[in-house]
């Protein structure tokens, strides 16, 4: 025995294979300790399951908003309507002068007479209409824009054009509700961030509590390991691996939910849409939250994991 | 192999737990430490295996210093000090082969070398037909014959004892100190503390007797 010098060195284990193989054997005896306790680790997955569906379920119907948007903002049309000098003749001169406009898709001229004819109809206003010496209401051309103007700001711009026309009194745009669509569904993107933050935070402290009670579970356990020579690294280890099996479980149950919803949406929207005689469908889950969820999930599971083994493991010495 | 150079243990609450005790241990030496509970005879053994330092003066360990120890190295050195103890501490959710393979998975052992090494030390033990129950089963001179197979089964140079015999008849307690004199004619440095004077009185071994935090006697009775 040397009481002068340097003290032996520890031998350490450093073989990478002996460690993966370590590693594989830990994560599978994770796996199986949870499924012996069946009931509650699905309920904790399903906890953060529907922690995760949340912000990507609510991707997914900003998404399809925004889709359904843009689809309509491209058939909106203008209406143009024509100053009282232009007679009837010339009237249907000037939609063939339109027409003929490359960013024209189709037009229609509605003259005073069907104009007139129009209101009396729709606004119920017919008696006090006949009471008036002539037709107060001036021609228009109605124009559908072609494919080619996109969104919001060609069409107000294609507007702004047909106004310097000098047969043209007007050209009315109806994209208000659109812009404000667009405006509403930027807002509610922002609050899916928020919410997916929030959420984020949540799984963290699901997670976390989770395994801190299983390290209290495990206190007597813990404490024997580390008397027999058990490193931090190897106590920590199977609780790592809980929170990431915990938020992959988790991640599989959030896809699952999405997946479900929009099964069940599937069928009313078709309908929707045969009302509108559109062609929309709702859009699947894209990749990139296909991907978040997925590698999201047992990240956070991780996280959580570590937050709770670096506060609580610590505190457990051997007596 | 042990060696105490004037250490003191003193506890927050202000109760010093040793005092002043120099002693030394050779390599292959068997020793009994003996006191009234109180004494220090817990607080020496839990020194020499870090579950405690010293608030004085030095403690080495098979040739290392452990108040230089940092903390990531307690692990490897409690690989080399076995410990026993009154109440047994095994895990009893897992079979007695889980429990004295323990040491040896924590230390990554291949599993075949595991297994042959469980057995040889449950065949050491007189065990070999319980190694697939579970500890609560077993009578409380089989559950201490456990836990001495897993201090045992890493093969650690030093093996500490803290008053293993505690809860046993006199009988079940010669046949635990009859085990340790095996061991330590294979080499085994040992330190076995105990209130039962009586046991240990004839065996012709190095007894350490403490008071109060201090050597009283250290004396080989023949």
């Amino acid at each position: 025995m040397t009481r002068q010098g340097r003290s032996p060195k520890f031998r350490r284990n450093r073989n990478p294979v002996t460690w993966l193989l370590r590693h594989a054997q830990m994560s599978l005896s994770s796996l199986g300790r949870l499924s012996r306790s069946p009931a509650s680790t699905l309920m904790t997955a399903a906890v953060i399951g529907i922690a995760l569906a949340l912000p990507s379920g609510l991707h997914l119907l900003v998404d399809n908003v925004r889709q359904l948007s843009s689809s309509w903002d491209g058939s909106a049309s203008l209406s143009l309507f024509l100053s009282e000098a232009v007679s009837g003749e010339q009237a249907e001169a000037v939609r063939r002068q339109i027409d003929r406009r490359d960013d024209v898709a189709e037009s229609r001229l509605i003259d005073r007479n069907q104009a007139l004819a129009e209101f009396r109809r729709l606004s119920g206003f017919g008696e006090a209409i006949d009471l008036l010496d002539d037709n107060p209401l001036p021609a228009v051309v109605v124009v559908r824009p072609h494919d080619s103007v996109a969104g919001v700001e060609g069409i107000a711009r294609m507007a702004a054009e047909l106004q310097a026309y000098r047969e043209i009194d007007m050209a009315q745009v109806d994209l208000q509700w659109v812009k404000r669509l667009t405006a509403i569904t930027g807002t509610i993107e922002h609050g899916v961030a928020i919410l997916a933050t929030l959420l984020a935070g949540a799984v963290l402290l699901i997670v976390g509590n989770t395994i801190r009670l299983d390290i209290q579970g495990r206190h007597s356990e813990i404490e024997i390991v580390k008397l027999v020579g058990g490193t931090d690294a190897f106590i920590r280890r199977p609780f790592l691996y809980e929170g990431l099996w915990y938020g992959l479980l988790g991640a599989a149950i959030a896809l699952l939910l999405v997946l479900l919803s929009l099964n069940l949406l599937d069928s009313p929207v078709q309908h929707l849409a045969g009302l509108y005689a559109s062609n929309f469908s709702l859009a699947v889950l894209d990749p990139l939250s296909l991907l978040g969820t997925l590698f999201g999930g047992p990240i956070l599971g991780l996280a959580g994991a570590w937050l709770a083994v670096g506060r609580h493991l610590a505190e457990i010495q051997p007596e | 192999m042990i060696r105490f150079d004037n250490v003191a243990k003193r506890y927050p609450n202000g109760h010093e737990g040793l005092s002043g005790v120099s002693l030394h241990l050779e390599p292959g030496e068997m020793a009994f430490v003996t006191g009234h509970s109180g004494a220090g005879k817990s607080t020496l053994l839990r020194l020499i295996g870090l579950l405690e330092r010293a608030t004085r003066g030095q403690v080495w360990v098979n040739g290392r210093n452990l108040n230089k120890l940092r903390s990531r190295d307690i692990p490897y050195h409690r690989r080399e000090v076995g410990m026993i103890f009154q109440d047994h501490r095994l895990l009893n959710d897992r079979t007695v082969f889980d429990n004295i393979a323990l040491p040896l998975v924590v230390a990554g052992m291949a599993h075949a070398e595991i297994t042959r090494r469980v057995r040889a030390t449950l065949d050491k033990v007189g065990l070999l037909k319980k190694e697939k129950v579970l500890p609560i089963t077993l009578s409380g001179g089989e559950q201490q014959r456990v836990g001495i197979a897993r201090a045992l089964v890493s093969k650690p140079p030093v093996l500490l004892a803290d008053e293993p015999t505690g809860n046993l008849d006199p009988e079940l307690s010669r046949e635990i100190i009859e085990l340790f004199l095996q061991f330590n004619q294979v080499g085994v440095t040992l330190l076995i503390a105990t209130h039962d004077v009586d046991l240990v009185d004839r065996l012709g071994r190095r007894i350490v007797n403490l008071r109060q935090g201090r050597v009283a006697s250290d004396t080989v009775r023949e």
